[in-house]
């Protein structure tokens, strides 16, 4: 029964990170794009429960900060602009999980002061709030070239397994080649000839398209493995004997037999095809501004003075790290209940 | 053993092959060439640009530059770029050495790390060794590259103490070990970055490896039979994982290979990597395709000799070769 509990408490939290990406806009203070002109690279605010002149404040505070004179980062704390943080108030407008209209944030200060978890980036914007914006295209990005990749690996692998023969032959020699490319060379040379300049949506369908198709190869190999050795189960023999024809036999016994193995190698897949995007995004070949996606908001941490002067631009790149760890712990439990199983 | 090497081979041509024709297919999925953009800039004439592509060939048919883009790889010119206006394996040898430079001592160094490593948390199943193990290589699996090179770009930046880029200094004009010493220093950090970046899946499997065949009877056999701790691991249980193990060099090399790109741009490591984005960038098709079936052949190259291995470390195939 153990490994069911493991299983659990990694779905709560994979389900748990998938929830904040889909309500980024209730959790966030703001939106990816509102900019603070007077702000760029603010520090992450202090959050502070005794103010200057010592007492104690039972609703945690921020002091609005200003730029220290004649200098271009250097921002002082305004012991006269205390901003009480106050839960569920009404700030931007946003749509919830992008259908219902809404204005409620989990967090924030009254406005016109900003509230920045994270710090924000040279146009003033909050990081945290980008970063929670972000999740929704990079987690979601990794998670649709996952099925997309997952559903040719089937129909490929199911149609080879289920005929063999030169079909069989065919389709998996032409796998071997897509695998024989190291894969990030691949998507940089496909990405090569897309345009350079396009809409931050097509960019957004292109990157998941690339990334999914392009990766059929090692899903159709496993798949075509498990219906080759599933042609040779008994009930699939006696169902063939009573004369099922070959897409009732894949389509009732051979194809539901792989999905679990389909399961497994779909939690690999997920965190490698967010890494995926996020290595683009970072490059300038995926989704590009004001969209924030965790690989294009760490462009900026590359130039030296940006990453020396304000470290907090580094943060989003933990961001995919519990990410990767909980679907790798997901696929661990998963292959543990598909050995066990066998 | 020529057999078999000769069915190796020629499977490993039949995938070159393979992956040449997907790359040529691939250019000609671009919209236009490199002239394209010549002709929206209005300042040279169709009849000149007209003129170019004749020279370069571009307007022959498709089969045709097909086995003139392939005669010129056979050729070690890897087509032409437009860009630089010179064969495009000028620009990539340079640029393949210096990645060969950085990736293969990586290779070795975390197989080095973790062949010990595997071995000994496998034989200390569900021990604290193994707990910690298991739990180390679990967040060494959510440290992306992205992540360790932008870290270990900090560090050079704050410490003062490793370079921030680049493979040497610009004033070495020291003897031979001077300019290797300084080469070495440049690639402490990417070097501990990919090294990093690339250890978790080969210590998971490592250890997953060394569980099956410590649990096969022989190997409870030889235990019965009072032979010594390490004898038993090393001598006994090693060589019969070397299978799965020599399998997974020639993944661990993929994997390698595309996070050293990355690693390069970051790190500015002259690499294949700033090159290829370069020349995305640049719209240069053929230094890019080139790249792409360079760092294939590479990896193909990297299975052969896991073939080898194989073959040399495995009793099983050479009674079936």
């Amino acid at each position: 029964m153990k490994p069911w509990r493991k299983l659990s408490l990694v779905t709560v939290l994979l389900v748990g990170i998938h929830l904040l990406a889909l309500l980024a806009g209730f959790v966030a203070p703001y939106n990816y794009a509102t900019q603070d002109r007077d702000h760029p690279y603010a520090r992450p605010s202090r959050i502070h429960f005794v103010d200057c002149a010592g007492k104690f404040h039972l609703r945690p505070f921020i002091y609005e900060t200003s730029l220290r004179e004649g200098t271009l980062n250097n921002y002082i704390e305004d012991c006269s602009q205390l901003q009480p943080i106050e839960f569920f108030l009404r700030g931007e407008k946003y749509a919830l999980a992008g259908l219902v209209p809404a204005d409620l944030h989990l967090f924030g200060v009254p406005s016109p002061a900003r509230i920045y978890l994270l710090g924000a980036d040279g146009f003033g914007r909050d990081e945290f709030s980008r970063v929670l914006y972000g999740a929704q295209i990079s987690l979601f990005a990794g998670l649709l070239a996952a099925v997309l990749a997952l559903s040719m690996g089937l129909l490929v692998g199911g149609v080879a397994g289920a005929f063999g023969g030169w079909v069989d032959e065919a389709v998996m020699r032409t796998a071997e080649i897509f695998i024989a490319v190291p894969w990030f060379y691949l998507l940089l040379g496909v990405r090569a000839v897309l345009p350079l300049e396009m809409s931050p949506l097509s960019a957004f369908v292109l990157v998941v398209a690339v990334i999914g198709l392009l990766n059929w190869g090692s899903p159709a190999r496993l798949v075509r493995g498990v219906i080759l050795s599933g042609r040779e189960r008994n009930f699939v023999q006696a169902a063939r004997g009573f004369g099922a024809g070959r897409g009732y036999l894949l389509r009732r016994h051979l194809l539901p037999m792989s999905f679990s193995v389909a399961l497994t190698q779909m939690a690999l897949l997920v965190p490698r095809f967010i890494l995926a995007e996020v290595m683009l995004s970072f490059l300038g070949l995926g989704i590009g501004e004001p969209f924030p996606s965790w690989g294009n908001m760490l462009a900026d941490a590359q130039q030296f003075h940006v990453l020396t002067a304000y470290w907090w631009m580094l943060l989003p790149a933990l961001a995919p790290v519990p990410v990767f760890v909980a679907y790798h712990a997901l696929a661990d439990r998963l292959q543990e209940r598909l050995q066990s199983a066998n | 053993m020529i057999r078999y090497l000769l069915r190796r081979l020629g499977h490993a041509i039949f995938l070159l092959f393979g992956v040449s024709l997907l790359l040529f297919f691939l250019m000609q999925l671009a919209p236009g060439d490199f002239f394209s953009t010549a002709r929206l800039s209005g300042s040279i004439s169709p009849a000149s640009i007209h003129a170019l592509r004749t020279e370069y060939g571009l307007d022959k048919p498709l089969p045709v530059r097909y086995l003139r883009w392939l005669n010129s790889v056979g050729h070690g010119d890897f087509g032409y770029s437009f860009a630089y206006n010179m064969p495009a394996s000028a620009l990539l040898l340079p640029r393949a050495r210096n990645t060969l430079l950085l990736t293969v001592p990586c290779l070795l160094i975390s197989w080095i790390i973790a062949v010990p490593l595997g071995v000994l948390a496998a034989s200390r199943r569900g021990g604290w060794l193994d707990r910690f193990y298991s739990g180390g290589t679990s967040a060494l699996l959510g440290m992306h590259d992205l992540l360790l090179a932008l870290l270990a770009l900090l560090l050079a930046l704050r410490t003062g103490a490793f370079p921030t880029g680049g493979m040497m200094s610009l004033d070495a004009a020291g003897g031979l070990w001077a300019n290797w010493k300084d080469v070495l220093w440049h690639m402490a950090l990417p070097a501990i970055v990919l090294i990093v970046g690339s250890l978790a899946p080969i210590l998971r499997h490592v250890r997953s490896t060394m569980l099956e065949v410590l649990d096969s009877h022989y190997i409870r056999a030889a235990e019965g039979h009072g032979v010594g701790r390490l004898t038993l691991l090393f001598r006994h249980a090693l060589p019969a994982a070397a299978n799965p193990l020599i399998s997974l060099f020639g993944l661990s090399m993929a994997l390698l290979i595309a996070g050293s790109m990355l690693v390069e741009v970051v790190m500015s490591w002259p690499g294949m990597g700033p090159m290829v984005l370069e020349a995305i960038l640049a719209r240069d098709m053929f230094l890019v395709v080139g790249a792409v079936l360079l760092s294939t052949i590479f990896l193909i190259a990297g299975n052969f000799i896991a073939d080898i291995l194989l073959y040399v470390f495995d009793p099983r195939i050479r009674i079936n070769a």
